[in-house]
Order: structure tokens, then sequence, then C-alpha cells
């Protein structure tokens, strides 16, 4: 038998009512709490700032001024109008020497990273109707550059080949007459292919960051006991600290796509809305799995501990920021559908690069919202209004 | 005015508030199942205070936390206002007031800003707050301080905040989770006054637990638990009738209180002795010999007065019962070892000189002057916030004083070299062990780091794991252990290089009446054999076990003597036999007024 | 002292080893990251999706597409014949390329001597897309000589004999893997000591440490060896599966590479440390070791080379000691690089675990509060 007196606590009109009370209540709390800590400002503002600075200038894939050893064994007009090639390209920084050995000590020791052996017979060889042969030898310890300066040795010798030819009157007459057209990043800058993954990779760990401490802190100072001893729900709890976050991880975003393009010159090609859809969606998602760390550990130092170890270094690796998906193993592509990032990488790439291309955004958006809806469906399962 | 006890269980549906009707809930730890509570049945009545009392790990929490549906019973039902705590949890939420133990308070709020918000999420109407909230301000007293934030109030008034926000919508039952736990004499008394005041004016019924027994001496009813089991339940009169005539002061001049308590405690038929003042007060059997006079023939001109009996010596002839081993009746002196006395150095081991101490403009101590004789037992009391704790990292070398002069055993320890070190024991306030160590592993830690080896540290190990009573449990993490272990494993710890000065952090806070008592039968003993003994805490009965003792307020030192002189000091004609509390209340309060 | 300071290892490695959750950061963690990382980092491509747009249908334009098809580095995922249809294909990331033959191509090659060819790719990644157009003109150009040799014509006055030293193949995963080792040395050791003596301060066990006759340097050597050893041991098993499953050369000497693994340790357990006893509680200091962590790992010259970076940001690398042993890493590993060359990398390493071991002891005691 409820006594009277509660019924005008739950009575039909004021219930809703009520519940918007204690909801605006909560995030106000949550708001007070956030100005007054300011950690929380700091991950919000100052980590994207600092990041997207270290990021956007220190990952830069593109090569130039590479140093390179030439060693002419005999100097001659011919060689000399070979090597005026690489002086005159601006992604060698000749080094000139005179014997074989000390450019491959110096390739040893890095410094220099290839070698363009021009050998004593070269003036000789060069009349032949074979031609003379320059070696090259790139220093392999690094790949992806090693690939990249032999594209360039390429590059160099083509221009020097067509000078010869122009110079003898004739033009050089290739079977193939390549026309390359790179869309969407004609330049292959590759800051404007990096700056909107960076977006990506800097908001995932914002949003697990922010949240990841906010639910276990409320565990450790006791105050999740007082709270659930008042008429307000878990649902609304939960809404209470999705809402001030998701707000202040906006705001972080926005700065970033501010100083993307502004700072790093990087085009917005796609709609405003729809990068706000779609950072609302992935914020989501990355706030909830936040809050489920959270939720599930009670405990702030483990945490942060799993937020860290769960968000950067796989969102750095496996999410296509900086290594292709498609050239994965088939089983390390299938971890990478577990990774929200990835598919924010994906539609953050398309709408500054590409535009409003809608065959990309929709599978994507889609993929961020069934996350979402994942890690906020189970914090809200978790987060059980009773202490076990 | 105390209602009479009536435990009839056909009490009516409308007097009941709270009921538990064999209530059984068990808990996994670390790979043991702890029966939290055991079939247990109980009534609250409207309108009373109810005080729940019983040693650590009795399930006091536990049965608070089912009565507002925190947990879900294993077995049993509990009916809280009318509802059923599984069915309609929600319902029992939203009609209670709960205070839980660290007063769920958002420190980095203001006054105002917690009060803001559980209005907000009790529902409580706009218009209703204005004179809501000038009632509970004017209640605790708060107003001056509704922009400072939580955070920065001292316990006393974070305790009070936390009360005054369960009560901004007023509720019709309300629980207080140990609501006085570190928590100063004065902020308690205060705290009394309120729960007293909702009872008579507003017709609230209270459910409190308290480790402090002298506040369920003021309680309507009491419920005395153990291991998950209601051991009695009743106004607190059925707890102390039965001791009646079995209650004496003990006195002998001439004798060290220490060694009559020792003597008294040894004897088979006494259940208590224990020391106030220059006095021992002692509870014996129902069966024991007749003429207090001829009981203890060997102590000279020994005085034996009846005294009325308190709820305190039914709680402990209640527990002895349960628990006969240990306690009072183990007469072996604990650390008979090999405790070095006096080397003949200075007579002061403790000498303290104008310190003062000072974070940023504020000044947690403010010219502190005492010295501390080789074998005494110092107390250092105040509210909190005084400047004890600030203190004792001083003297202990965690923290350099601004000014003046600390030296301890002849040095200051914050320069010391780490032989000098050597010579202290250090215990902290939260019994400070590696918790996924084990006991035996925390044990072998510490006096590995004192630089014991070999059969000396085996021994000192086996000492330890025996005197601690710690055997059972060698191999247990130490963050398992009920409170009380864990606080006998902390002084085992710092007593494993057998140091000649012992600094005591409020060693007992949280910790139950027996184990306090055992505890401080440790301490004399070791005071006895000439280990100098720095100790703070908040229970005025403790204080009554020092030789002499200080008390702080705001950085300062307000009183310094033996505990019969500073009672002595504030005996008034309304006041003529003050107890230690009384004292320490008059000396903080007088001190609030301006001087003459 | 040497039994003091075992006393306080054997303490530091049980309260980290009886803690579940702490053994799971430690060691589930490396090992998945090493063998899913090991397979993800990498930048080659195989099988890139393309399309073909032959408008010309002849001998030569199929012998042209052979190539590609044939080619483990391309995959034919489309074959179209209208200009509409390439727009969806690229926008859409079906396929990354578009080879288009013109109409008259073959005629103008028989005639002219020279075909038009139109390769269109999409630059949403440019390193992908400079990997693909090396791959495509890698085809072209054997196309051409092919073709040349063929009709007859001249080659070239200057060839080019091109080689890769250390990495024959230029297989990025021998560039990646021995990266990996110093990335995970570095995330376990700094989370292992940055939160070795917040928590304690937290605990209050820190003070009762205080109290005791420990001394600082003792303290300090207690705090340090739990996370030397972890990262030997990590690092040898990371070694191991280098080598061993993903068959990364290991041509230098073993004690090179540990002379540079001790230095490393010394520089991260020294950062590890004086994070953590400049921070009062857990959080604090997983927000440093974080703090120190990102930009260590971005400014190491992991994944894109320090080369590359702006003058001041290069600069700052050198403060950075995992740039350091990603030098000697890939330099003992690949090239075998001898001792004597990598000394340069050995002594700044020593140099910053000195110092921040130094700071750490003496912030122990003098911490403010």
């Amino acid at each position: 038998m409820p006594p009277e007196e509660s019924t005008n606590v739950s009575s039909a009109p004021s219930a809703a009512h009520a519940r918007r009370r204690r909801l605006s209540g909560l995030i106000r709390k949550e708001f007070i709490q956030i100005l007054r800590d300011p950690s929380s400002i700091a991950i919000a503002f100052l980590l994207p700032v600092v990041l997207l600075l270290i990021f956007g200038y220190g990952v830069s894939l593109d090569a130039e001024h590479v140093p390179v050893a030439v060693v002419v064994e005999e100097p001659s007009a011919d060689t000399a109008s070979l090597v005026s090639g690489f002086q005159g390209s601006r992604y060698f920084e000749p080094m000139m020497l005179r014997d074989v050995e000390s450019a491959e000590k110096a390739l040893m020791s890095r410094q220099v990273l290839a070698i363009i052996h021009l050998r004593a017979n070269f003036s000789r060889q060069f009349r032949q109707p074979n031609g003379a042969p320059v070696q090259v030898i790139v220093n392999g310890t690094d790949s992806n550059t090693g690939r990249l300066v032999l594209g360039y040795v390429q590059g160099v010798w083509r221009n020097w080949l067509e000078r010869q030819a122009i110079a003898r009157g004739q033009a050089l007459v290739m079977p193939l007459e390549v026309q390359q057209r790179v869309w969407f990043n004609s330049r292959l800058s590759s800051r404007d292919f990096l700056v909107p993954g960076l977006i990506a990779i800097i908001m995932t760990l914002i949003g697990a960051l922010l949240t990841a401490l906010v639910m276990a802190r409320e565990w450790e100072r006791g105050t999740m006991e007082a709270l659930m001893v008042t008429p307000v729900t878990m649902s609304e709890v939960l809404v209470g600290k999705l809402v001030p976050y998701f707000i202040l991880g906006l705001g972080g975003m926005a700065l970033s796509v501010v100083m993307g393009i502004w700072l790093f010159g990087v085009p917005l090609r796609g709609s405003v809305w729809l990068l706000l859809i779609g950072a609302s969606l992935f914020l989501l998602a990355a706030l909830g799995m936040g809050l489920l760390i959270s939720t599930i550990t009670k405990n702030q130092f483990v945490a942060g501990q799993v937020a860290i170890i769960t968000t950067f270094l796989p969102a750095f690796i496996l999410s296509g920021f900086i290594f292709d998906i498609a050239s994965m193993p088939p089983i390390v592509q299938g971890i990478t559908h577990l990774l929200p990032a990835r598919y924010f990488v994906a539609l953050l790439q398309t709408l500054f690069l590409a535009g409003n291309v809608w065959s990309v955004i929709l599978p994507n958006a889609l993929a961020l919202a069934a996350f979402a809806a994942f890690f906020l469906g189970a914090s809200r399962r978790k987060l059980r209004k009773r202490l076990e | 005015m105390v209602p009479p006890g009536n435990l009839d269980p056909s009490v009516s549906e409308a007097e009941a508030v709270l009921e538990f009707r064999a209530v059984s809930r068990r808990f996994i730890a670390g790979g043991r199942t702890v029966q939290a509570l055991d079939n247990v049945s109980l009534l609250v009545r409207r309108g009373r205070v109810t005080g729940l009392i019983g040693p650590d790990g009795a399930g006091k929490t536990t049965l608070m936390r089912l009565a507002v549906g925190l947990l879900l019973p294993d077995q049993g039902r509990v009916t809280t206002l009318g509802f059923d705590t599984v069915r309609d949890s929600l319902a029992v939420q939203a009609t209670v007031g709960y205070m839980p133990q660290r007063f769920g308070l958002y420190e980095d709020l203001s006054v105002q800003e917690n009060l803001d918000l559980y209005a907000d999420l009790q529902g409580v109407p706009p218009e209703a707050r204005a004179g809501r909230y000038a009632e509970l301000m004017r209640m605790t007293g708060l107003a001056r301080f509704t922009g400072r934030l939580a955070g920065r109030l001292s316990g006393g008034m974070k305790q009070k905040l936390g009360l005054a926000c369960t009560l901004v919508r007023p509720p019709r039952l309300l629980l207080l989770d140990e609501p006085t736990v570190g928590v100063d004499p004065v902020s308690r008394r205060e705290l009394w006054q309120i729960v007293y005041r909702l009872v008579q004016q507003e017709g609230m019924t209270v459910l409190l637990s308290t480790a402090y027994l002298d506040e369920a001496e003021r309680c309507d009813e009491v419920i005395l638990m153990h291991e998950g089991e209601v051991l009695g339940h009743g106004p607190p009169q059925i707890f102390r009738e039965p001791l009646r005539g079995r209650t004496y002061m003990v006195n002998a001049p001439g004798t060290s209180k220490r060694a009559m308590q020792a003597r008294l405690a040894a004897a088979s038929f006494v259940i208590d002795a224990l020391i106030q003042g220059d006095r021992v007060r002692l509870v014996v059997e129902a069966e024991a010999p007749p003429e207090p006079a001829r009981w203890f023939p060997e102590i000279e001109g020994l005085e034996v007065q009846p005294v009325p009996p308190r709820l305190e010596d039914g709680f402990v002839a209640a527990l002895r019962e349960k628990r006969p081993q240990g306690g009072a009746r183990s007469g072996t002196s604990p650390t008979s070892a090999i405790m070095r006395t006096g080397r003949g150095t200075a007579e002061f081991v403790i000498e303290v000189k104008g310190v003062k101490r000072r974070f940023g403009n504020f000044f947690a101590v403010k010219g502190v002057t005492f010295q501390v004789a080789r074998g005494e037992v110092f107390g250092l009391l105040g509210a909190n916030g005084a400047g004890k704790s600030t203190t004792f990292r001083m003297l202990c070398g965690l923290l350099p004083a601004s000014e003046g002069n600390l030296r301890v055993a002849g040095i200051d320890l914050r320069h010391a070299a780490s032989a000098a070190r050597r010579r202290i024991g250090y215990m902290s306030q939260r019994f400070s062990l590696y918790g996924h160590l084990s006991v035996r592993e925390n044990l072998h830690f510490f006096s590995r780091a004192y630089g014991l080896s070999g059969k000396q540290q085996r021994e000192r190990l086996d000492w330890a794991l025996g005197q601690f009573e710690l055997d059972q449990m060698a191999d247990a993490p130490s963050m398992d252990l009920p409170l009380g272990h864990k606080q006998r494993l902390a002084m085992a710890c710092a007593l494993m290089h057998e140091p000649e000065i012992l600094f005591l952090d409020e060693p007992t806070s949280g910790v139950d009446p027996l184990a306090r008592r055992e505890f401080w039968r440790r301490i004399n003993s070791l005071a006895e054999q000439g280990v100098t003994i720095m100790v703070t805490t908040h229970f005025m009965e403790e204080a009554e076990y020092c030789d002499r003792l200080a008390i702080m307020a705001d950085g300062e030192i307000l009183a310094i003597g033996s505990p019969e002189e500073i009672k002595r000091l504030q005996r008034t004609t309304q006041c003529p036999d003050p107890t230690m509390e009384d004292a320490f209340i008059a000396l903080i309060e007088g001190k609030g007024q301006p001087p003459n | 002292m040497w039994q003091r300071i075992h006393a306080l290892t054997i303490k530091e490695f049980l309260a980290l080893l009886k803690d579940k959750r702490s053994r799971m950061v430690v060691f589930i963690p490396p090992i998945i990251q090493l063998l899913v990382f090991g397979y993800a980092a990498t930048f080659d491509l195989n099988r890139i999706p393309f399309a073909v747009y032959d408008e010309d249908r002849s001998l030569t334009s199929r012998d042209l597409i052979a190539r590609f098809a044939g080619s483990p580095n391309f995959h034919r995922v489309a074959s179209i014949s209208n200009d509409s249809e390439v727009n969806p294909l690229i926008d859409s990331k079906r396929a990354l390329m578009v080879l288009h033959i013109g109409r008259r191509f073959s005629r103008q090659l028989l005639e002219a001597g020279a075909g038009p060819v139109q390769i269109i790719v999409d630059g949403r990644n440019s390193n992908t897309a400079a990997i693909l157009l090396g791959y495509a003109n890698t085809i072209f150009a054997a196309f051409n000589t092919d073709w040349q040799r063929q009709a007859g014509e001249a080659t070239p006055s200057v060839r080019l004999e091109t080689r890769a030293w250390f990495n024959p193949n230029l297989v990025s995963r021998w560039f990646i893997v021995p990266g990996i080792v110093g990335l995970l040395t570095l995330v376990v050791t700094t989370l292992v000591t940055a939160l070795s003596v917040a928590r304690e301060r937290e605990q209050g066990t820190f003070d009762q440490l205080l109290v005791t006759p420990l001394r600082p340097v003792e303290l300090l050597i207690g705090k340090a060896l739990p996370g030397f050893i972890i990262g030997f041991a990590e690092a040898t098993v990371i070694i191991l599966i280098a080598t061993l499953w993903f068959g990364v050369p290991l041509r230098g000497g073993l004690l090179t590479l540990y002379v540079g693994l001790f230095c490393f340790l010394l520089s991260t357990v020294g950062m590890g440390l004086m994070i953590s006893s400049l921070s009062v509680t857990q959080q604090q200091g997983l927000l440093g070791a974080f703090l120190f962590l990102v930009p260590s790992i971005i400014l190491s010259g992991f994944a894109t080379p320090i080369a590359n970076m702006p003058y001041w940001v290069q600069k700052l690398t050198l403060l950075n000691p995992m740039s350091y042993f990603l030098v000697i890493l890939r330099g003992v590993f690949l090239q075998g690089t001898p001792f004597h060359l990598l000394i340069n990398q050995f002594w700044p390493m020593a140099v910053i675990g000195v110092v921040n071991l130094t700071l750490a002891s003496l912030l122990f005691r003098h911490r403010l509060y």
C-alpha cells in the first residue's frame, strides 16, 4: 500500500516536467564540472590543436631534398650534364664523391639514401649502341622512401634524355604517350590526404578520453551511490553525461576542421552539413565507447589505460589513415571493420577531397550510426541502478 | 524521553516504515563467499531514530543499501515505505533520503550548486526552493558558505551539506551511513541536533549506522549486528540493563594506570577494562566473585566504585560472547620480545619549537611548540582542518616546516640519513598497504626495507603473524582483509623493525570498539616498554589513554596537558565532571568567542 | 643497500603481476598488436583494383592490358565502355585507377610511333596514388622497351640499373616490424613506470616508503628495475617474433642491439618515472604518459621519415629517444650496422635517461604538496 505523498512525485502530468528538470540539472552540473576542471577543456580544445600541429607538420610522406651520393669516377662533359639534372631537381641534394667506397659508407650511416654511380667507362659506353649503364643503389631500409627515390631518379633520367634529344634536334618519342590524371589531389600532396585522417584520429582519442574517465569518477568518488537514490533514471544519467561532452567534442571538431582548412590549406569539397552529421554520428560512437569503458571498469585508472590502448595505436595503424586498408591481409581487414575510426577516416577523406559522394558517405555513416547505437545501448544495459 | 521498546511483531503496517523479512545476502570477494546478511528480520518504526551498530563486516552498509534498493536480497523481502525494493526500487528511491558514506557530494561544485542539483533531481518545484534552502542553511549553519566549493569545506561542513542535499525534498525516511566517521566532536554534536529536530518537527524516521557508541546511546532504538546477524534490537537500555551492578570505576593512586589496566584485564571474570583518565573502568561477568574490594589484593590502595552501565558495556559484553578469544583477556604482553628501552639520551625525544607551515597564503600550522618525553603516549587532537595531520607529516619528515625547529630523537628527519629513519615507525591514516600483496608479502617487504634479514627477519615475521593474529590470513591479499585486520597489519608493518618512536595518524578511524580496545592494549604495552608514541585521533575516549595531549584548532595549540588537567580546566558549576568530549567542545567553542 | 633494492624490486613486481588488470595491460596487448600491426602496417600495394576502358580493342591494347592484369600488383575489377562510367567507379572507391586506351591508340602507335594512353587515379590517399603511379610507370616502361626492341628503334643512350640494398624487394614489412619493437617497448615501459609512483602516492604507501630507511637512489633503482626487466623481456620476445615469424633479417650484432635497447630503456624508464613523480594522481600520470607517447611515436620516424618534416620539427626529434632507437633497430636488423657507427645514437638516449632519472629522484621527496 504505497503512501499517498509519493503520488504527487510521479503523477502523470508532471512526470515529463520532472524528467526535463532532472536532465537539465544533470547537464548543468556536468558543464560546471567541465568548466571547473581545466583538464576536460584542455583535452577538448588544447589537445586537438597540439596534436594537429604535431601531426600536420610531423607526418609527411613527401620526400624532398633527398641526400644522394653521386659518384663520378671520371668526370667529363657527358657526366656533367647528367649530374646537373640531379643538382637541378628539388627532390635531390647531391653530394659529389669520387670513389664508391666512401659513398657506400655514407649509405650505411644513412647520410645519403641513394648512390648514383657513373663508372670510369661511362663516356666511352655512352657513344655505343647499347648505351651506358648508370648504377643506382638505394637504401631499402625505409622501403617507401626507397621506392619514392627510385621514382624520382627515373624522372630525372627521363628529363635528361628528353633534353639530350632536343639538343640533337629531334623529339624523344616514346611508344606510349602516357597522360596521368590524378583526381582529387592533383599535387599528390600527402598533407591533403593526411589532415582529414588526422582529424578522425584526434577525435577518436578525444572522444574516448573525455568520457572514459567521467563515469568512473562518479563511482570512485561515491557520488554515483547518492545519484542512484534519487528519482533519476539511468538513461537520464547517461544522457546527462553525453550531451555536455558531445557539445564539447563538436567544438573540438570544429576547431580541427577550421585549422585544417586555414592552416594546412586542405580543400573542403563536400557539404559542411554532411560533415556535421558525420562528425555527430562519429562522436556519439566515440563518446559511447568511452562511456562503456568507464561503466564497465568503474575505475578511472583502468578506464584510462583501456581507452589509450584501444584507441590510439589501432586508430593510427588500422584506420586507413596512413596504411592502405586494401593492402592488408583479409583477417586484418576484418579487424579494421571493428574500428569506428576506419569509417570516419573514409568519410572525412571523401568529404574533404572528393565531395558529396553518396556511395561512400551512406555506408560509412550507417556504420557509424550502428556503432553509436551499439555503444550507447551497451552502456545503458551495463549501467544498472544497483551496486553489485 | 525515550519511548518504551516494543518488539511485538504485531506492529501495525502504518507504524513500520522499513521492514526486513528473513533477508539474506551474499557476496563473492576474492573467491570466497561472504554472508553479508543472514536471515535478518527487523522493523524500523515511524518517527524514531534507530541506530545501527556492530563491528566491521557486520553488514551495516549492506543493510542500508538493501533498504534503498541499491542491492537486491538473495532471499527474503525488503519493504521500504510500503514499496517492495525489488519491484518498485525507483519508487523507493524517489521517496527516501539516503546519505552514503562519503556524503555523495560533488567536490568541484559549490554548496549552492550541489543543492540545486539535488533539488532538480528530487523534483523540488522552483517556487518551493527558496524557502527550503533558507531553512536548510539555517539548520546546518552553511548560509555563509553557499558560494564555496564543496571540496573546500571541512569534514564537518561536508557532512552537513551532504545531509542538506538529502533533505532538500523532505523524505519520510532518512538513512545515514556512518555520517560521523572522520568528523570532529563539535560537528558530530551539531549533526545530532539536526537529526532530533527533523524527527520532532517534521516527523521523520531516521536510520543511521555509527561506530560511536555514545551516539547510539542517543537513539530511540538500537540494532546490534554481528557477522550479518541481528544480535539485539530495542531501546539502548535493554543493552545496558543486564550489566547493572557489574560496572565499576577503579582507582589506585600510585600505580601506573597502564600496569593497573593490564593487571585488571588479565582477571578471568573481567569482560572489559578501559582507561579513563587516571582511572580504569571495569566491566565484570555476572558470576564475578562478590566483594569488589577483595578482587585485587595485590594492588595497593585500590578503590572500586560502582558506576551506572553504558551502551558500550553492553556492546562489548555481547560481542565478547561471540568472539571469546583475544581481547582484554589475553594478558600476555604483545611485544614482550626485544624492545630496547631508552639509551639515556635526551629526556625529550620529540621537540617542536615555533613550527609554522604555510600553503600559499594559508597557514595550516601557525607556530606550534611542544615536547614529548621518552616512553610517553602523546595525543594530538583537534577538529578537521586544525593542522594535526600537517604537524604530523612535518614530524615524520614528509613535509618541510616553513619556519621553526623540529627534532625527533635529536635529529630533523627531513634531512636525516637513512639510519635515523630506522628509529621511527609510521602508520598512516588509511592503513597504507600494498593491496595486491598478501599479508606475508607486505610484512616481508617492510621488514626488508628496514634492513632486516635472515634469522632476525624470520623471527619478526613469525612474531608479527602470531601477535597480530594474522596467521590465518597470511596468504590473503591485504586488500581483501576486513578493516580491523588491515589496521593490525599496518601496525605490524610499522613495528617490524622495533622502532623507538611510533607515529600513528588516526589509527582507529572507522574501526569498531573491540578492535580499538585491542589496538590500545598493544599500544599500552609498547609504552610500558619505553616506546614513545605520538597519535592523532577523533575519538575522545582514546584521548583518555594518552599521558599527555595537545588540542589544536586553526593551526594553534589551545591546550596541552594530561587528560585530567585538560578536563579540570573546563570544570564549571553546570558541568562539575566534564567528559573529554565536553572539555574538547568547550575549548573549541571558547576559541570561537572573542577573548574577554 | 642491494638487499633493500632487491626487496623493493620484488615488491614492485608482485604489485604489478598480482593485479590481473595490470598483468593484462603489460602482456596481452603488445603481442596482439605486434601480430596485427605487423601485417597491417604496410605501404606495399597488392591487387590494386583497376578498371579497363578500352576503346581501341586491338591486339596492342590487349597486350598492354594483359601486362597490368598479369601483374600481382593489379587486379582488374571492371571493364567499361563509356565515359560516364568513370566517375562513379572512382568516386565510390571501387577502382583506384582507370586505364583508358583511346580509339586511335594502335593506329597512332603504328603510324607515328606514339599512341596516347590515359590513366585516371584516385588521389585521396596521395601515398597510395604515388606508389600506384610508380607501378604503372614500370609496366609502361617495360612495354616501351619491348616495343622499341621489336621495332628495331634505338635505345636511349643511358640506361638505369637500379638495386636496393638491405631490402632488395623493398618490402615495407621489413621496415615497419623492427619499428614495432621500439613502439611496443616504449608503450609498455612508459605505462608501467609512469603510474608506479603516482599510484603509491594516491594509495598513501609512498609516504610509508619515504619514512623507511630507503635512500632516494635505492628507491629510484627499485622503481626503475621492473621497467627495465619487463622492457628487456618484452623486447626480446618481439625481436624473436620479428625474425622467426615475420622473417625480418637480423644482420647486425646482438650486442649492439642490446646496448641500444639498454640506452633506450634508460631514457623511457627515466621519462616514465619523471612523469610519475610529477603527478599526484594516477589520472595525471596517465595523461602525462599519453602526452609523452603520442608525440614520441609520431615524431620518431616510425611511419613517416623524419627527413620529410619541417626543420624545426626535425630539431624537436632530437629530444625524442624513440627516434634514436629506431635508427639503431633498423640499422642493426637490416643494414647490419656495426657498433661504432651507432655511437651517436647511444649517447643522446643515455643522457636523456640520466637527466630524467636524476630529476625523478629529486622530485620523489621535494615535490610540492
